[in-house]
């Protein structure tokens, strides 16, 4: 039974939260900002930016190779985040956690060596209509560097993957299935958990692109029970240029190395090179130290407030302003999942999204426009783009109601009359 | 009138404004009053592909001055499309390659060239500085 101290525990304290982020103090043309691009890239915590300049200030060397004691210290820091990262999404073993750039390098970097060892001519990948461009691009270079056909689940008018459909592509020629958990345009929260425990059944692995997931819904990696995870750390309010490629041992001691160079390596000579072991297999080159590390300083922050927590009064929000927004003449979203993360898609009426980006814009209101890197998304629904908010646990209400005020401003100043 | 006549005509024009309501409102009056491009033109080869707005561009060449017609999807780049058709439209070549455009800076529209804004304008400048580079050239050579 939960005590009173733990119900209390759950309350997000927004005026605290916002406190920690000082860019939400901005005044942008002349307004306080409303900052609803987090799914584009989230803020940062205080405890990030101190943290980067604490390992600029205290820390900076290396990594792994010096024997001097500042290059142990970030040797130890960069370990460390890397297990604190392993804990976050509960991976057996810390070396299945890989540094990569992003989301996208550790799509690219299974697209390929993984591809390399398991896809031959004939074979098939399987990927979903609502992908975005880094899980569409990378398979159609693989699939034509091996002649194998790539196939796209298909979604209803939701925006809700067809299962039924999936299924029946189910068969001995698919090596991959390469799959969003939750879709960056739509908002839609994919059935994981099913995708996985039918693409296993005929001993498929999957992939899943956490980016838009891993800062709104606990994962557990070896409850899911999936062979690859990617995901970036900017948008888990960590620095830009640092994500996290998880991926099963058994699959990754198999995959040849993705990028040759120092670290990587066991001994090299110009007969034959052995390759490191995990994870340095993967990570070639010195790593960005700075951001894997304060990515654990990110991965502190967001397990201090509870990532429950977070879920809840982001869905509060999304239910709000749903509401909200559903009230505006001529509104239509695009994306209406029963499962949702918290953004919203739309589109007006006779109005295109890039001229409510611009008012909105002058408001103060940062929202993204566009196709949201998902072309094929927006051609299924036979639209230019949409106007996208995205929601993270430090907005709040008021903001959003801030935000109805200026769509409808921006409705009457841009409806061709 | 010249291309510097025009931008200081329009310049003029947006001093009067006191905010940036007015301003916007002004730039989507001139989007509703400029001339609609002929449908045969709004071919995929007249396209300036910018990220969000489409804006279509048909370059027309008259006794020694080239006539630019355009359109756009979006209604705000639009309107700074019709602008940019005032002020080069109905010049010679050798004026249009040399136009420096100082107004979109001179009335507080430079984030609407920026590369980030992905609106197609500044596509569609050289685009029009290219096609009268190019009618120059052809010029010189005859």
């Amino acid at each position: 039974m939960k005590t009173n101290t733990d119900i209390l525990k759950e309350i997000i304290d927004i005026q605290k939260i916002r406190k920690d982020f000082p860019i939400l103090d901005s005044i942008i043309n002349g307004r306080p900002l409303v900052y609803f691009d987090n799914a584009a890239t989230s803020q940062k915590p205080w405890s990030v930016i101190k943290a980067i300049e604490h390992y600029y200030t205290d820390l900076n060397s290396n990594v792994h190779r010096g024997v001097h004691h500042l290059s142990q210290q970030a040797t130890n820091a960069f370990e460390a985040s890397r297990k604190k990262i392993a804990d976050f999404i509960n991976a057996a073993y810390d070396h299945e956690v890989i540094f990569t750039k992003g989301t996208t390098e550790g799509i690219n970097l299974v697209a390929h060596s993984y591809g390399k060892k398991f896809v031959q001519q004939g074979d098939t990948i399987i990927i979903s209509a609502m992908e975005h461009h880094s899980n569409i691009v990378p398979w159609q270079l693989l699939c034509e560097d091996r002649k194998a056909t790539l196939k796209i689940i298909p979604i209803n008018e939701k925006g809700e993957l067809l299962l039924d459909a999936f299924k029946a592509m189910l068969d001995e020629k698919v090596k991959l299935v390469s799959v969003t958990y939750v879709s960056n345009s739509l908002g839609s929260i994919n059935p994981v958990r099913e995708i996985i425990e039918l693409a296993h059944r005929k001993n498929i692995p999957v992939l899943l692109d956490a980016a838009q997931a891993v800062q709104h819904i606990p994962i557990d990696v070896q409850e899911l029970d999936v062979d690859f995870l990617a995901f970036s750390g900017h948008k888990m309010y960590g620095p830009t240029g640092i994500g996290v490629l998880y991926g099963k041992q058994k699959w990754l001691n198999q995959m040849p190395p993705y990028q040759g160079g120092g670290e990587m390596i066991k001994s090299v000579s110009f007969e034959a090179t052995t390759y490191n072991e995990l994870p340095f297999k993967f990570e070639a080159g010195t790593p960005n130290i700075e951001a894997a590390i304060c990515l654990g300083a990110a991965v502190d922050y967001i397990n201090e407030t509870g990532l429950e927590n977070i879920q809840h009064y982001e869905q509060e929000l999304l239910e709000y302003a749903t509401g909200k927004l559903s009230e505006i003449d001529g509104i239509k979203f695009i994306g209406t999942s029963d499962n949702k993360a918290s953004l919203v898609s739309f589109i007006i009426e006779n109005v295109h999204p890039y001229d409510v980006g611009v008012i909105l814009d002058q408001l103060g209101i940062a929202v993204r426009t566009g196709h949201h890197c998902t072309q094929p998304l927006m051609d299924f629904y036979g639209i230019p783009g949409t106007v996208r908010a995205s929601f993270a646990f430090y907005n709040t209400r008021a903001e959003i109601d801030t935000l109805v005020e200026g769509v409808r401003k921006a409705v009457s100043m841009l409806a061709v009359k | 009138m010249t291309i510097n006549e025009i931008q200081d005509e329009l310049i003029e024009e947006f001093s009067l404004f006191g905010d940036w309501m007015e301003k916007y409102e002004h730039i989507i009056q001139m989007a509703k009053e400029l001339p609609v491009i002929a449908e045969r033109y709004k071919l995929d080869e007249n396209l300036i592909k910018g990220c969000q707005a489409k804006v279509w561009l048909h370059p027309d060449f008259k006794d020694g001055k080239i006539l630019f017609s355009a359109d756009s999807d979006a209604i705000i780049t639009k309107g700074l499309v019709s602008m940019v058709v005032r002020i080069l439209s109905n010049h010679t070549p050798a004026e249009i390659v040399h136009a420096d455009l100082y107004f979109v800076d001179a009335i507080g529209l430079k984030e609407h060239l920026s590369m980030t804004r992905s609106n197609g304008l500044l596509s569609m400048l050289k685009q029009m500085k290219m096609y009268a580079l190019a009618l120059q050239s052809t010029q010189n050579v005859n």
